[in-house]
């Protein structure tokens, strides 16, 4: 058993875990990377930065470390990658690219300051590295499927992702994270995305938790220049989880959208934190999350944006949206932008509503019962969040998933 | 079919319908006339079930069952069809789907089955074209990003697919120009039978020499102050309503 006090990782439990096999530079990142978890210790709603997100529940919960189970890749329709393309375990790329690990394994996802960012790194021993290279164009979406299979006691799993998109690089991904009902685990992911010049990347990160789950999850992404960056972050499931997004716009022209929809209920807790760091010239970020909360369901949206100095000709915008179901559902939105530039054009915005009285008088008064009207509004509202993601399979599942947890919630959940 | 008596409504302390009376027989064309803030899209409002307004007192008979006392989903379902004076925008409902929802809602209520999807189609298509709407913005989403006729045309259209057996409707012809208003006309002359009733709520004669009413009613401060047959419309278009004032007086 692994107790994750505040400020008491049993080492003991740890270290030998620590000692598994890897290159000498790597331990020495998980060493740091354990001494700074224990320096830093979970976060408190005493941090800004988690004033809305209490983890306490997390650092009480006895948890087991998951069964270890190596990363197996296994392509669901073989032999269809492009050839060059490298998509498997972060123990097999250990041995296969050992240079572009150390290049940029644990160098995007800073854990000076990010307890479970540091948490991760100090477990990490597996996960899975896709490398697209220079100029090849993957035409189909690559699903990474993390299943939590949770066996009586609690477990917690550190997930690790490493994306390399070379340049002119072009690619589709799914990360979906999903446990059985009812099952109490901790999912601590962590994925780093490298876009070389003019890469296109599109990422969907599917969070579909058991709703007595906790989930961290962390994409810290570094674009090139003139690279184009998607994100859609959808958080369905779940009971406590927290999404971080960090995009550092690093090289000239890069641009990034960031796409996000949450909907919770019961008493579902979902925080997701964004920061865009717009570093040079000529940049673009668009930035749209739109939450739904029944029940007692809290949401918290924290969008950081900085642009830096020399970031001149930055075009910024982000928007909030939420809709609220239910009077005890709770939402606290809160944008910072950090502008150092002074030629630039950056807008943000936040609503937090319910269904529009009028929309639904006119469902209503062609005949549609007020019940359903609701449901029609609500599940319009996410639309166009589902309507973004580029997988059309995806489109499907996710809107029918959508509109069957809603109307479980109409149903009299709580 | 419908028989309003001493129809009393208000939204917040501000009473608006002071004392309606009408009745309307099935067959009956209706047109209720009067200048701007004298209760008319209220009353069509009210007659629709929009909650804003509170019915303070009076009566309203829908085929001898108390039409107040229904939501305004039963409303339309028993036939009841309201077109909008300023039509909602939808974003992300499909006016296809949209309608389809709307009918198989109506269907449910008199215990048919769905209608499938060909049949569906092929109904909205027939409507469409006669109201010479655009067949594209029935994939679009309802109402979004129309212009003030097409929304006008969508409403008949809406009307049409539902076959209502008591249409109400308030200003359609505002803002519309001559191709469009004949097309709404078109439309709803298309409607008009023995087995349905028609009240057709306009500040203006014009959508009337189109739509040519059995009677005329000139509502004012919340009353009908007057009632007469079409000719009454045509003495309106000559005087205005400015002898409304002297008359109280």
């Amino acid at each position: 058993m692994v107790g994750l006090d505040r400020k008491r990782p049993e080492s003991a439990a740890l270290e030998p875990r620590i000692r598994a096999a890897g290159p000498p530079w790597l331990d020495r990142i998980r060493a740091d990377a354990l001494d700074r978890f224990a320096g830093l210790g979970f976060p408190t709603t005493h941090d800004e930065e988690w004033k809305y997100t209490n983890v306490a529940p997390i650092t009480r919960l006895a948890l087991d470390p998951a069964l270890r189970v190596p990363a197996a890749v296994e392509l669901s329709a073989p032999g269809s990658l492009p050839k060059g393309v490298r998509l498997c375990s972060l123990a097999e790329a250990f041995r296969a690219e050992p240079d572009l690990l150390e290049e940029h394994l644990a160098r995007h996802a800073g854990f000076e300051r990010h307890a479970f960012v540091a948490l991760n790194t100090a477990f990490l021993e597996d996960g899975v590295l896709l490398h697209i290279p220079d100029g090849v164009v993957v035409e189909q979406p690559l699903q990474l499927l993390f299943a939590a299979a949770a066996n009586g006691r609690p477990t917690v799993s550190h997930p690790r992702v490493l994306v390399v998109a070379g340049r002119g690089s072009q690619a589709t991904v799914i990360e979906s994270y999903r446990g059985a009902d009812g099952s109490v685990y901790f999912t601590n992911a962590v994925t780093e995305v490298v876009l070389g010049e003019g890469a296109l990347l599109d990422y969907t990160r599917l969070v579909t938790e058991s709703d007595r789950a906790f989930h961290f999850g962390a994409l810290h992404v570094r674009q090139g220049r003139s690279s184009s960056f998607t994100s859609h972050s959808v958080t369905l499931g779940g009971g406590l989880v927290r999404n971080e997004v960090g995009a550092v716009l690093a090289g000239e022209g890069a641009e990034c959208a960031l796409n996000g929809l949450y909907a919770a209920r019961g008493r579902q807790h979902i925080d997701n934190y964004t920061t865009i760091d717009h570093a040079r010239p000529h940049s673009t970020s668009h930035e749209l999350y739109k939450g739904i909360l029944d029940g007692h369901a809290q949401a918290v949206f924290h969008g950081r944006i900085i642009v830096r100095r020399e970031a001149q000709k930055t075009d910024a915008i982000q928007r909030n949206k939420n809709l609220l179901l239910s009077e005890d559902a709770v939402v606290n939105t809160k944008p910072q932008l950090e502008i150092y530039a002074d030629d630039v054009r950056c807008t943000h915005g936040a609503t937090v509503g319910q269904v529009d009285a009028d929309a639904l008088f006119y469902l209503r008064s062609r005949g549609i019962a007020q019940a359903q009207a609701r449901h029609l509004l609500t599940c319009a509202f996410a639309g166009e969040m589902i309507d973004r993601l580029k997988v059309e399979a995806l489109r499907g599942l996710l809107a029918e998933t959508l509109a069957g947890r809603l109307e479980a919630e109409r149903g009299g959940g709580g | 079919m419908l028989e309003i008596t001493n129809l009393h409504a208000k939204v917040g302390e501000k009473e608006i319908l002071k004392g309606i009376e009408l009745t309307v027989n099935a067959g009956e064309v209706h047109a209720i006339m009067g200048p701007n803030g004298s209760g008319k899209s209220t009353l069509a409002q009210v007659l629709a079930g929009r909650d804003t307004y509170e019915v303070t007192a009076g009566q309203v008979l829908y085929d001898g069952k108390d039409l107040l006392d229904m939501s305004p989903e039963e409303r339309a379902c028993e036939g009841v069809f309201l077109a909008f004076q300023y039509p909602v925008e939808i974003p992300g409902v499909s006016n296809l789907y949209f309608l389809k929802t709307a009918l198989n809602a109506a269907r449910k209520h008199r215990g048919q089955e769905d209608l499938d999807a060909v049949d569906f189609l092929a109904l909205v298509q027939d409507k469409t074209k006669l109201l010479g709407m655009s067949e594209a913005l029935l994939s679009r989403p309802v109402n979004e990003g129309f212009s003030g006729g097409e929304k006008k045309r969508n409403e008949i259209v809406q009307m049409a697919v539902l076959e209502p057996r008591l249409a109400i409707l308030d200003e359609t012809d505002s803002g519309l120009d001559i191709d469009a208003m004949k097309a709404v006309a078109a439309g709803i002359n298309a409607l008009r039978s023995p087995e349905r009733a028609i009240v057709v709520v306009t500040h203006y004669q014009r959508l009337l020499d189109y739509v040519v009413p059995d009677y005329v009613h000139v509502m004012s401060d919340g009353r009908i102050v007057r009632s007469g047959g079409k000719e009454l419309a045509l003495e309106l278009e000559e005087q205005g309503y400015g002898w409304l004032g002297q008359e109280a007086a």
